[in-house]
């Protein structure tokens, strides 16, 4: 049966051009280009004939609102709207994690200087603070003292837009070096990652290394808990090894894993597909 | 072969080419976009915004 998928994108990097190969290796498969930039929607008008759109945006705004139009619109999509809308705060990643009982860091969530303080005070130092929407590691601050907790809030407050007074402070999780990214596909965990660096913050974005992580039975089974919590589909996990157990870190929705292809030896971007094409046949939930 | 908007250098594309895609110049480094096929045309890739990631 042949099936019409669409790729909504902006700019076209590495994993979608790997992507597009991988559909375009299919057979009876035929494949549409969304440009974000192009695209315009008419809601409660608008017609598409794909049989599922895969998200591959860059900017997470668009990639919301584009998959809660085309939802309403009746088409599939991968991932969903929702799994979109939370993970891409991480706030709401925090409370989907908390309520399916993942283990993550302690986190405290203030909105004004003077509590965020003493939301810092009573997590103790070192903390760090993150904007709720953002990635990359961007704006990521590590807080040593009250010195240092003062001055950051009050830049976030006078310099940055709103959307930075809504404080996530997060504890400081000592990670000697390195943390763990595993890739979950459609209920499987296909693969891990160690990303190493000097730097607290270990990014591949950031210039963190990747090196081939071993799936353990436990890495599989918090990396499978916490794509649940925040609605399953494609997922990365990041996580933090401690001597209690892993703490997941974020939840990330259009994940990147160029990187990760040769290191793990698991071709991610035919996995992709084969999970795409099986909810586009029915065989598997969006 | 195309010429670098940035810096003149050549700029080799891949036979698969597709609209959107980022290239870098090997000359200078700077990230490129391919803004059309057929003609095809580039430029600077678009600088990253706030809400950009994963």
């Amino acid at each position: 049966m042949s099936v019409r998928i669409g790729l909504l994108h902006s700019l076209i990097r590495k994993e979608e051009k790997l992507l597009i190969n991988a559909f375009r290796s299919r057979g009876q498969v035929e494949l549409i280009l969304m440009d974000d930039r192009r695209i315009t929607f008419s809601p409660g008008m608008d017609t598409f004939s794909v049989d599922v759109v895969l998200e591959r945006c860059i900017n997470h705004s668009r990639a919301l609102h584009a998959l809660t139009l085309l939802e309403s619109a009746g088409v599939q999509c991968v991932n969903a709207s929702q799994v979109a809308l939370i993970c891409g705060d991480k706030l709401l990643t925090t409370d989907a994690l908390a309520r399916h009982a993942v283990p993550q860091p302690r986190v405290k969530i203030a909105f004004t200087q003077e509590s965020a303080l003493e939301a810092i005070e009573a997590l103790g130092y070192p903390v760090v603070l993150k904007p709720a929407v953002g990635s990359w590691g961007r704006l990521l601050a590590k807080v040593n003292d009250r010195d240092a907790a003062e001055a950051i809030l009050e830049h976030k407050t006078i310099l940055g837009s709103y959307h930075h007074s809504i404080f996530y402070i997060q504890e400081y999780i000592e990670k000697r070096g390195r943390d763990i990214r595993s890739f979950v596909i459609g209920g499987e965990c296909v693969a891990a990652i160690y990303r190493t660096s000097p730097h607290w913050i270990t990014n591949t974005a950031r210039g963190g290394v990747a090196e081939r992580c071993e799936v353990t039975p436990a890495l599989r089974d918090i990396s499978l808990r916490a794509a649940r919590a925040v609605g399953g589909g494609i997922v990365a996990i990041d996580l933090f090894e401690t001597e209690d157990g892993y703490l997941v870190n974020e939840v990330n929705y259009t994940m990147e894993f160029k990187n990760s292809i040769h290191t793990t030896g698991v071709d991610i971007p035919q996995l992709i597909v084969d999970y795409v094409l099986g909810v586009a046949r029915g065989g598997n939930r969006a | 072969m195309m010429n670098c908007p940035v810096c003149d250098g050549q700029v080799s594309l891949p036979e698969d080419v597709v609209q959107g895609e980022l290239i870098e110049c090997s000359e200078c480094g700077t990230e490129l976009e391919i803004t059309s096929v057929e003609p095809l045309q580039l430029q600077e890739a678009p600088q990253e915004e706030e809400d950009w990631g994963e």
